[in-house]
């Protein structure tokens, strides 16, 4: 039988994974829709904004500043789009995108462990 | 010194990244006395600035850096930095001042181990701590930050794992000086701990991201490829001038040993040109007057005028630089499967840790039963000995933390594309779609496209007949002898036929014509100027040459002009049809004097590419709109079998004939990537022969670049040994996470040795790809 100690830990290990889950798997994006002609994303421990909403056909540009000093964001890749590019440290990197077709783009970082995404409507 | 309000001054700006930006350095540089106006430009990062006075310099600066820009010095920007490479300095220092630190730590741990606390276990464990706060705050405060600041974004990365795992080693040490102080039952000190994974971390780091840069160096490789300057003709005197600066229909002097600056045409001069940094092509190649040359090729042997046509982001180099980078971002996809497993690796991992922790703690004694099974064999955990549960249950939590490397699965696939797609740049192989090393390994058939990818695409002279084969009179050069054999009819020598007939086509823009004209230079004869030029559509030409009156055509044309031909040899005129070539034949004064064979001749390497792929087991294939009689003819001279020749195929039905061929397997298409652009689109792998010149072709997956079949045997070599990389990598990265993790969940594996494995695997997935390079992939 397990003694009350043993009922308490695990059932304080469990409130922490269900934390844990609910924590990283059940956020909302931050949403950014573009209006303009260009967004600025900013990269210090992951993007923000890093769901972006574009139009079709529009041409928008992307202004990627990393000041986030981690090698771990210091290349972005839109596989879609074939574009995979190195973000020097406080530097704006332009990207010009123009979507031809509609649908969700994902953009993650070069270990693809920071996720974003571009949707195109 | 300056006139008033006429000075001028530029300065790089470092750190802008924003419209607010721009405003703030400008307020600062208004700000510095002599300044009259300051407009600073996001873009080129420049403040141009108008003065009143000579203004100081360091004042300027100190008001920038006091908004927190910077200035960069005049001296440094000639020799502007790679920012990767200050970075990777940077990691440099940081490892080492980690490790400065560390290694006295891990001596002073190691006379624990085996000699007890030295000198006594109150200033063991208050310098320990103390020593491990520089590896830990020095030199791993960005990791540190990045971790922790991804966990309040609500994402978490590897440095998140690192982060926890070394603060939470690292807290037991204070903590346990607290409880100890309030005489409560102790915990281990893992402190020292912390700051050896934090050292080791930091080493792994600086490794990978050395390996990295050896994996991605093609690309720059090929940025560093071009000339700075080039030298150029203005009003007559030559000038030097920087690259960027050359216009269009700029004439540059090149002179032996020097690159060429940009892509341009020769219009004086002729030499060998050394191309092989931009199509692979080793042999140095010869190159005349109204010849095509390539920026950042080595002019070799003598003096170049070139007209430049093709600048910046046209030129053939900065095209290969462009599609290099751009398959290097794209995607392959085995890859789908180990992206779904590290965009959740870390949440689950932290998920695991707590597990890893309420279970040490709820069953202490099971879980050491389980861990004493493997102890005996397990070097590391036979003097490791835990003065609580919650020290054992931390022991295995930070173990479980910082091995988990989901980096290894991250790299596996793009580090192995990167290298791949340099190894074929470098050797004329262009990638464009990641994908496709993926669908070659399934290709059963490949379908070559004929003219321009068996053979040259340009017709040539193969056979010079004389109408009596019999006369063995020397070839007459001088051309007012030609034709004045001593015997009563006229007899030409085969060089005469030759000379007559381009002498007649000089002014015709026929291929056929033209090959003729092409040929007689080729054996340097002196041709005629032709009068009374006139081309019959269809049939041939007709001119008047030396006086006399020339027919150079077909039999039909030739029998309605009513030249004789019952000296026409019909049987040879047959064999050499068969054989796949057009005959034309020539008519002196309504005489038929002899024939000349042309087609359209395969390439050098066609033959011995195609016995290649028929050894590996490919089906193959040839494709032509020409008649079956032709096709087969080339059918044969390379190898293919008659069953495989798709002959009578129009341009346009190309495409239906691969999507036939795709019932039955996986099919890639090698044709030129400008009509065959459908063709290369529908199949699996489309391969698009490129012309060593231009390589702006918008279809296919991989590009040949010198548009020879041997390069194709390599192209498939290359895709197949990246492949079999992928495979391996992929295979260590899942194998490595799946063994580790549960070996560290029972505490089994000791934090340090967990996160000196952690930083291996990545390392070994890069390297692994690095070994890529040695494969040989050029054919035979």
């Amino acid at each position: 039988m397990l003694s009350l100690d043993q009922i308490i830990t695990l059932l304080i290990g469990l409130e922490g994974i269900i934390f844990t889950y609910w924590y990283f798997f059940e956020k909302k994006e931050g949403v950014q829709r573009v209006t303009g002609s260009s967004i600025t994303i900013k990269v210090d421990a992951g993007y923000s904004p890093s769901t972006i909403v574009i139009k079709k056909n529009i041409p928008v540009t992307l202004k990627i500043v990393r000041t986030d000093k981690s090698d771990c964001l210091e290349e972005i890749v839109i596989p879609e789009w074939k574009i995979k590019k190195y973000l020097p440290i406080n530097k704006e990197v332009s990207l010009n995108l123009e979507a031809k077709k509609t649908g969700e783009y994902p953009f993650h970082c070069g270990m693809n462990m920071f996720h974003g995404k571009i949707i195109v409507k | 010194m300056t006139d008033k309000r006429t000075g001028q001054l530029t300065l790089d700006i470092i750190g802008m990244h924003c419209a607010s930006c721009v405003k703030l350095v400008e307020r600062a540089l208004k700000k510095v006395s002599g300044v009259a106006n300051v407009s600073v430009n996001l873009a080129t990062n420049k403040a141009y600035l108008e003065t009143e006075k000579e203004i100081d310099l360091s004042l300027a600066k100190k008001e920038v850096e006091a908004v927190g820009y910077g200035i960069k010095d005049k001296n440094d920007s000639n020799k502007e930095e790679d920012p990767s490479i200050v970075e990777m300095e940077k990691a440099r220092r940081r490892m080492w001042l980690a490790w400065s630190v560390a290694i006295p730590i891990a001596i002073w741990m190691l006379f624990e181990m085996f000699g007890g606390y030295w000198p006594d276990m109150l200033l063991y464990n208050l310098g320990i701590t103390l020593l491990s706060t520089i590896p830990l705050f020095l030199p791993g405060i960005e990791t540190l930050k990045t971790g922790f600041k991804a966990l309040t974004r609500r994402t978490a990365n590897m440095d998140t794992l690192i982060a926890l795992g070394t603060t939470i080693a690292f807290a037991t040490g204070p903590l346990g000086l607290i409880l100890n102080y309030f005489n409560l039952p102790g915990i281990d000190n893992y402190a020292g701990v912390g700051a050896m994974i934090m050292a080791f971390h930091l080493t792994g780091r600086y490794v990978e991201a050395k390996a990295r840069g050896r994996a991605s160096q093609a690309i720059r490789r090929l940025l560093e490829l071009g000339a700075k300057s080039a030298r150029i003709i203005v009003n007559g005197q030559e000038k030097e001038v920087p690259v960027e600066n050359l216009r269009l229909n700029d004439i540059m002097i090149v002179r032996p040993g020097e690159k060429i600056p940009t892509d341009g045409s020769i219009i004086e001069g002729q030499s060998a040109v050394d191309e092989s940094m931009a199509t692979g092509e080793s042999l140095p190649i010869t190159k005349n007057t109204g010849d095509k040359v390539l920026g950042a090729t080595v002019n070799m042997e003598g003096l170049l005028k070139i007209k430049v046509a093709k600048i910046g982001e046209d030129t053939f180099l900065s095209q290969v630089i462009k599609l290099v980078s751009e398959a290097q971002g794209s995607r392959i996809p085995i890859q789908e499967f180990a992206d779904r497993v590290t965009s959740v690796f870390v949440p689950i991992i932290l998920i695991l840790t707590i597990a890893t922790i309420t279970l040490w703690l709820a069953f202490p004694q099971s879980f050491s039963n389980l861990s004493n099974v493997f102890r005996p064999i397990l070097p590391w955990m036979t003097g490791q000995m835990f003065s609580s549960p919650l020290s054992q249950a931390l022991f295995a939590a930070i173990s479980v933390l910082v091995i988990a490397c989901p980096c290894a699965l991250g790299l596996a696939t793009p580090t192995a594309l990167m290298v791949a797609s340099g190894l074929g740049a470098e050797n004329g192989i262009l990638i464009r779609h990641g994908a496709a090393l993926q669908t070659m390994k399934d290709i059963k058939a490949v379908i070559l496209d004929k003219t321009g990818t068996i053979t040259k695409g340009k017709p040539e002279v193969t056979d010079v007949i004389a109408r009596s084969e019999t006369t063995k009179s020397p070839p007459k050069r001088d051309p007012a002898e030609a034709g004045q054999s001593s015997s009563g009819s006229p007899r030409f020598a085969r060089d005469d036929i030759l000379q007559i007939a381009a002498s007649a086509e000089s002014g015709s823009e026929h291929p056929l014509g033209q090959a003729i004209v092409v040929k007689s230079r080729q054996n340097k004869l002196q041709l005629f100027p032709p009068k009374n030029f006139k081309a019959i559509s269809g049939g041939g030409v007709t001119a008047v040459v030396d006086g006399k009156n020339i027919i150079i055509g077909t039999v039909k044309l030739l029998q309605e002009e009513k030249v004789n031909l019952h000296l026409l040899n019909q049987n040879n005129i047959t064999s050499l049809e068969k054989q796949g070539k057009t005959v034309v034949h020539l008519s002196i004064d309504k005489k038929y004097q002899g024939s000349i064979a042309i087609a359209d001749t395969v390439k050098e390497d066609s033959q011995s590419a195609i016995a290649s792929l028929i050894r590996q087991g490919f089906a193959v294939f040839m494709i032509t709109g020409d008649n079956q009689s032709t096709a087969e003819a080339i059918a044969s001279q390379v190898g293919i079998p008659k069953e495989n020749v798709l002959a009578h195929v129009l341009p346009q039905d190309k495409v239906v004939k691969v999507k036939e061929l795709q019932k039955k397997f996986p099919v890639a298409f090698v044709g030129d990537g400008i009509n065959d652009a459908p063709a290369l689109a529908q199949a699996n792998v489309g391969i698009a022969m490129g012309t060593g010149t231009d390589i702006a072709i918008e279809s296919g997956d991989i590009i040949l670049v010198r548009g020879q079949l041997s390069l194709l045997v390599s192209a498939i070599k290359l895709s197949k040994a990246a492949f079999a990389k992928i495979v391996q990598n992929l295979f260590w990265a899942f194998f490595y996470n799946v063994v580790a993790i549960p070996l560290a969940f029972i505490g089994l594996l000791h934090p340090i040795i967990a996160e000196i494995a952690m930083a291996t695997s990545s390392i070994t997935v890069v390297g692994n790809a690095n070994l890529l390079r040695r494969t040989i992939i050029k054919s035979s």
